[in-house]
């Protein structure tokens, strides 16, 4: 994805602060995990559970938020409106599920993993398999996702190549979670949740204070009159005003669907889940999560004012914006440069010329022989440099459909196809980390927009790889393989999983499959069918048992991943699909697969209750341990099993 | 009182406000901001729709109360029943 050809063309000034800032954090994270070393598996898999709940909370709140949340979310909003809401409701309603439906009963249950709780509560090793199958899943899509972050950050603002840049995310992580586990992680992501608040305030106050004058973004997005600016702008512009629902996502109903798979799936991700082990006891427990949800609303809260200023700011700053020059670059030959007006003519021809040959190549599979940048000056005659080094990356990308020499961003019918305006492509997570330049704040805090995003990767991708490791060698191969290993044995064999599960990972990030993207948001649709109800009846319910949860989470699970790989086939296995099978206008009900999740586990629901109640009640000592985890008090240390 | 019957008693005081606070983020989550959230943008906060500041901005400080106030009147009920470590 990433185009290095002209990239010395524009140099960027925050470039040495960025090394600066990515130095300092780093040195930071693995000074914490060579001082948070630990020599038993308590340490490694639940941190040996006494730490103090307001630490668990900032841990918590930067193991839930991800590159997606730091880097992606702002921009999804941005693009979708007022349906950007499914995003920020999702993830933070889906917290209240977690901290008093699941959290606190799991504390006082105390063992290491979520598959821990599953094989002991319905009584089963297969119900365990199923679990840790399902957690290592998840985690894995999920933490390629982040280290495509991290490649993202590093080619960007590093001017390094993606593969190296994935390369040295990994080795951080792999300092601090082989050496440290979940203690090394705990404390790691305490520090980065402070880097990565504070690279997403700053920006947001100065550009909120710049485009309405308060620098509080909250209130701004309410009392400000930017949101009737960016309408009318919208709307001159041929799209739907900012603020009108059901514009992205179609119905209410759809609408509802998505939010409650995102809500019920982050409620049943492990990761997130196993965080609260580590603390001292169930009071620490519901206080933690306290703590997260607060950590966690400063930055959904700022999310929806920082993505609707970002819109704003970048029709207001690319608009007619008057075309410089354009260079063509090509691997084979000298760049060449076409000023305007005077080579005008010259340059279309040229670059009419350069977009056949780019789309013969991308009809065969490869990749695009030149990279067309347009240099920009704004309307009031300010270059826009940022706009140039985004090209370079390929993110972004222009296209002067009416040859008149500037950018007109007004959605219009070309040749009978579909509206589209003069911006031929914009990839949403620019947003959040072009804002500062578009906004021309100083290079430092673009330099710590780097740095937060990287912390925000990094802190999740150690949290589900920690997941990954306790699945494979705790709930998996301990278990079935050497059940009687010694203690360092054991720790061994978690630390050989983190490895492999860091080397996976990073093999996905440097060649990421077409998929992952997809995929991501499925990971919650897939935990919210399985684990959720899985875990949720276990805790409220005395009478669900171990067949009734079993068919409800492989039946749940199937019907969800089956209708996804339906409605995605050509995503998900392009090498055999050129099309979805399953259609947009023949999804069931008009369901789209983001929200399948939900009717997944209302399936898994359903089943889990029927079967349930015709077949034989849990044994004497399952309904002793549902009622030992309903009660708070003797929440001692994880008990070794 | 026997054990058993204030261990029940704990327990349907905590289904009890569990109950009411997710009703709470109900209303908030799914029927002002989604189902509701037309009729609600006839009223404003500020100078944006009612339905629309629920959906990006209310609905998450609701959630915030939430978990705060469970975790605050479950220490509550915890002493009341003596289950508290």
């Amino acid at each position: 994805m990433t185009n290095f050809h002209c990239l010395l063309a524009v140099s960027d000034p925050a470039l040495p602060w960025t090394w600066a800032f990515i130095a300092i954090t780093f040195s930071l994270y693995l000074y914490i995990g060579w001082r948070s070393r630990v020599t038993e598996t308590a340490g490694f898999y639940v941190a040996g559970q006494g730490v103090p709940a307001i630490a668990n909370g900032a841990a918590t709140a930067a193991d839930w938020m991800s590159a997606a949340s730091f880097i992606g979310m702002a921009g999804l909003i941005s693009f979708s409106g007022s349906d950007g809401s499914v995003y920020l409701m999702g993830w933070t309603g889906g917290y209240v599920l977690l901290a008093l439906l699941l959290a606190p009963y799991l504390r006082k249950f105390g063992h290491y993993t979520v598959p821990d709780f599953i094989g002991a509560r319905y009584y089963s090793e297969t119900a365990r398999i199923v679990a840790a199958i399902c957690a290592i899943f998840i985690s894995l899509t999920y933490v390629a996702g982040q280290m495509k972050g991290v490649g993202v950050v590093f080619s960007r603002f590093l001017e390094v190549d993606l593969a190296v840049g994935v390369c040295i995310g990994m080795a951080i992580v792999a300092f601090f979670a082989v050496l440290g586990g979940m203690k090394g992680i705990t404390w790691t992501q305490v520090v980065q949740y402070f880097v990565l608040i504070l690279a997403f305030i700053i920006p947001s106050v100065a550009i909120s204070f710049q485009l309405t004058g308060d620098p509080i973004p909250q209130r701004a997005f309410a009392y400000s009159d930017i949101s009737h600016r960016l309408n009318e702008v919208l709307i001159g512009l041929g799209h739907e005003a900012y603020t009108t629902p059901f514009t992205k996502f179609g119905s209410s109903w759809n609408v509802f669907l998505i939010t409650a798979a995102l809500m019920f799936g982050t409620a049943g991700l492990p990761h997130v889940i196993v965080r609260f082990y580590t603390v001292k006891d169930v009071r620490a427990a519901r206080y933690s999560a306290v703590w997260a949800i607060i950590f966690i609303a400063l930055l959904y809260t700022t999310a929806p004012a920082l993505g609707l200023f970002a819109r704003y700011n970048l029709i207001d700053s690319m608009h007619e914006s008057k075309i410089e020059r354009v260079e063509l670059t090509n691997a084979n030959s000298e760049p060449r440069s076409f000023h305007f007006p005077a080579q005008q003519a010259a340059a279309f021809a040229a670059i009419e010329a350069a977009q056949d040959k780019n789309a013969a190549a991308i009809k065969k599979g490869l990749r695009e022989p030149t990279a067309i940048t347009y240099f920009l000056n704004s309307k009031t005659g300010k270059p826009l440099d940022w706009a140039t080094r985004w090209q370079n990356t390929g993110l972004l990308k222009f296209e002067d459909l009416n040859q008149d020499g500037q950018i007109n961003l007004t959605l219009i019918q070309h040749d009978g196809g579909t509206k589209h305006s003069e911006l031929a492509k914009i990839d949403r997570d620019i947003i959040v980390l072009s804002t500062p330049e578009v906004a021309g704040l100083p290079p430092w805090v673009i330099a710590m927009v780097a740095a937060g995003g990287l912390a925000a990767a990094l802190s999740t991708a150690a949290g589900l790889l920690l997941v990954i490791s306790s699945s494979l060698a705790h709930d998996l191969y301990i278990r079935f393989f050497e059940p009687d290993a010694t203690e360092a044995r054991k720790l061994f064999v978690g630390r050989v999983a983190i490895i492999f599960g860091i080397l996976v990972a990073g093999y996905f990030g440097i060649y990421p499959p077409g998929f992952v993207g997809e995929v991501v948001a499925f990971a919650f649709g897939l935990a919210a069918a399985s684990f959720f109800p899985a875990i949720f009846l276990g805790i409220f319910s005395k009478r669900v048992n171990r067949a009734g949860a079993v068919t409800g989470m492989i039946v749940g699970l199937l019907f969800t991943s089956t209708y996804i790989v339906l409605c995605t086939a050509d995503k998900v296995l392009p090498f055999l699909f050129d099309a979805p099978i399953l259609a947009k206008e023949n999804w069931l009900f008009g369901i789209s697969p983001q929200g399948i999740g939900t009717i997944g586990m209302a399936i898994n629901f359903a089943l889990t209750l029927i079967i349930s109640s015709v077949t034989a009640p849990p044994p004497a000592e399952v309904i002793e341990l549902i009622e030992s985890v309903r009660i708070p008090s003797g929440s001692g240390a994880a008990i070794e099993h | 009182m026997n054990k058993s019957d204030n261990t029940n008693r704990y327990w349907r005081s905590n289904l009890t406000l569990v109950a009411v606070l997710l009703s709470i983020w109900a209303i908030a989550g799914f029927g002002l901001s989604i189902f509701l959230i037309e009729p609600a943008n006839h009223f404003k906060i500020g100078s944006v729709g009612f339905g629309f500041w629920m959906a990006q901005q209310g609905s998450i400080f609701v959630f915030v109360l939430l978990v705060l106030t469970y975790a605050l009147t479950m220490d509550w009920i915890d002493r009341k029943h003596q289950v508290n470590d």
